[in-house]
């Protein structure tokens, strides 16, 4: 049927796809000994962290304590100062020729606090370019039924695919953003403040949505906020920034359990009673 | 070695039944969506020996399941999940925008243009009187005028731009030179170089070419730099807080492009007047003095009143033009680019008319 050279050319697809494996990890993320320096000012000294494969993490800190910068290290926006970092076994500093690095890519989708979304195409143009980098033999018909059984899955509305962004609210926005980043069926999510800029209604069904797709879709999520409802609502664990480290990660009741000040603080201060007060309950029934 | 997706099929008599195995998912899809369209009826869809399926697999499977009006069976857990989600018809999401016939889309093109530059001169004469207001505002209000921004513009477009615009200066007078004494030597009227480099520069070119420049280096910087701040939200910061961003942004850079013109203009006259003098020196062994006394006998001073008559209208066109533009920027960057690119094309189209006019206006009160 098709022609030798395009059989070659998906065989050697195939051998690709088989470089790297998420489902034999038990450890999405292994980051170790992390240093970030931006002149003289340390943001990451030696931190360490495990993102469980399946489990959606949280990670909270103050401002400028580096969560951002985490991220961008691990997706490889930022090469870090010294450490190393491990997606699905495999380091992006080591890999050494293209086709394992695009490989290692299309096991993560991306979702940046702004969106990001390339303002001149529609939100369906949006979803289809991850498919049409990696994909480039997939026809159009499949294509565009692809974009809007997404756009559907991230609660989109029927007629939000021929958008461009600018036509769209601050919430939908999000939403294309999360259905490009969920375009090639990642493993891995990485999202930045997906609720930030939301009003409580949005921001809550977001959470709802996140959870879902996880589920659904069997995802790694790493997810950063600043919003305690979404880490009730969606975390299975939370890893804690400060002090140029990671100093805790856990549970909400096991974080709870905890000593530290800047936890203390972060989940019993008035915002954090608020949280824990309406999801304490279902937060609990999640631990036990 | 995980294989990729395949499927086998089993004839039976009311249709085929697809067994499907290996990994139903987007990077092992190969032709298999193409291969599954050419079955005929299909009767069951067989998933039990699916090592993996993503969203995409789900898809196929659903659309192929609707189509035929199959049944899935041996779904496991996970691909049940999936296919549950995306069980819903979705043949209401759009994708595309309507698409109409190239007839309608042609004229229809037509038609948005010709009432766009219509629109366009609207809005630019519009924003002129809306910026005289504001300046007549500012004066009655007796609110500081901002000399501050006023003169760092100064700096960027007329300082700065000095170099360039005194080299191409220079070039044009030497080529005016060298071209007009090619002609003219054929008529032994060599020394009338002078005349044609002289009146040409004071009257038109120094001050045509620089216009162009500064439209090309500042209308475009101010169109970006306003866009830019449009698209950040901050000329809407600056309202909130109570300043007129005609005022504070659109007033300054007008009142510059306006006071540096003439000079500019004066100074492009005098460069092309060298390069030509130097040519004249050089290829014509006329000496500087005898081209300077020539000079002072050949160019009326109403030459010169022209210039400086016509220097800060084309200031004000330039700086107009390039504001308006930056302010018309709404929704992405990709309008920044193209209101940029209007600017200029809209300032330099704009200055060559307005030269037109004013070239028949002086002569015909006597200015030759």
């Amino acid at each position: 049927m098709a022609d030798e050279e395009e059989q070659k050319e998906i065989r050697q697809e195939l051998a690709a796809a088989d470089a790297v494996r998420p489902e034999k990890f038990d450890i999405a993320i292994r980051v170790r000994g992390l240093v970030n320096q931006f002149g003289d000012a340390v943001i990451h000294d030696h931190l360490d962290l495990d993102v469980r494969s399946g489990e959606i993490l949280g990670v909270v800190g103050g401002s400028g304590t580096g969560k951002s910068v985490l991220m961008r290290s691990i997706v490889g926006l930022q090469t870090p100062t010294a450490g190393e970092i491990e997606v699905y076994g495999k380091s992006l500093d080591t890999i050494a020729n293209e086709e394992e690095s695009r490989d290692l890519r299309r096991r993560w989708g991306v979702m940046f606090q702004g969106g990001a979304l390339f303002s001149t195409l529609s939100v369906a143009e949006n979803i289809q370019v991850p498919l049409r980098e990696y994909y480039p033999r997939l026809d159009q018909a499949l294509l565009d039924e692809i974009a809007a059984y997404k756009v559907a899955m991230v609660g989109l509305p029927p007629d939000a695919g021929p958008k461009f962004p600018a036509e769209l609210s601050g919430g939908m926005v999000k939403r294309a953003g999360l259905a490009r980043a969920l375009a090639l069926d990642p493993a891995l999510l990485f999202l930045d403040e997906p609720t930030a800029g939301l009003d409580p209604i949005g921001a809550a069904k977001f959470d709802e949505l996140i959870r879902e797709l996880a589920d659904t879709m069997g995802l790694t999520v790493f997810l950063i906020t600043h919003d305690l409802d979404s880490l009730y609502a969606t975390c299975d664990r939370v890893a804690v920034l400060a002090e140029k480290k990671v100093i805790a990660v856990g549970t909400i009741a096991e974080l709870l359990a905890t000593e530290h000040p800047w936890i203390q603080d972060y989940f019993n201060g008035p915002r954090g009673r608020a949280a824990t007060t309406s999801h304490g309950r279902a937060a609990h029934d999640r631990t036990s | 070695m995980a294989a990729s997706a395949d499927f086998e099929t089993d004839e039976g008599a009311d249709g085929v039944g697809v067994r499907f195995t290996g990994r139903l998912t987007l990077a092992r899809l190969g032709d298999l969506p193409a291969r599954l369209d050419a079955l005929g009826p299909i009767r069951t869809l067989d998933l039990s020996d699916v090592e993996r399926i993503d969203t995409v697999g789900a898809w196929i499977i659903t659309r192929t399941a609707r189509a035929h009006d199959a049944e899935v069976t041996g779904a496991s857990e996970d691909a049940q999940r999936l296919l549950k989600a995306l069980a819903d018809d979705k043949s209401d999401y759009r994708v595309h925008r309507d698409r109409r016939p190239m007839w309608a889309r042609m004229l229809e093109e037509l038609g948005t243009a010709s009432v766009g530059v219509w629109n366009e001169f609207i809005g630019i004469v519009g924003f002129f009187g809306a910026m005289i207001v504001a300046f007549i505002t500012q004066l009655r209000a007796r609110r500081r005028i901002r000399w501050h921004a006023i003169v760092t513009r100064f700096q960027t477009v007329g300082v700065d731009a000095l170099p360039i615009i005194g080299l191409m200066s220079f070039l044009i007078g030497i080529v005016i030179a060298q071209q007009g004494a090619v002609q003219l030597r054929q008529f032994g009227l060599e020394v009338f170089t002078i005349n044609l480099v002289g009146r040409a520069s004071i009257r038109e070119l120094g001050l045509l070419m620089t216009a162009i420049m500064v439209a090309g280096r500042s209308g475009s910087a101010f169109a970006a730099q306003i866009g830019t701040m449009k698209l950040t939200e901050e000329v809407d910061a600056m309202r909130t807080i109570g300043v007129s961003p005609m005022e504070a942004i659109v007033l300054p850079r007008v009142a510059a492009s306006t006071i540096i013109m003439p000079l500019l203009g004066f100074y492009a006259s005098l460069c092309a007047i060298v390069g030509g003098g130097v040519f004249s020196w050089i290829g014509l062994d006329i000496p500087p003095i005898t081209y300077i006394q020539r000079l002072r006998e050949i160019i009326p001073m109403t030459d010169f009143w022209a210039m400086l008559i016509k220097a800060p209208v084309f200031g004000i066109l330039v700086g107009v033009t390039g504001c308006y533009s930056g302010m018309q920027v709404r929704q992405n960057a990709e309008e920044v680019g193209r209101r940029t690119t209007s600017a200029v094309v809209a300032a330099i189209f704009l200055v060559i008319v307005l030269d037109a006019f004013f070239a028949v206006f002086f002569s015909s009160i006597g200015w030759n």
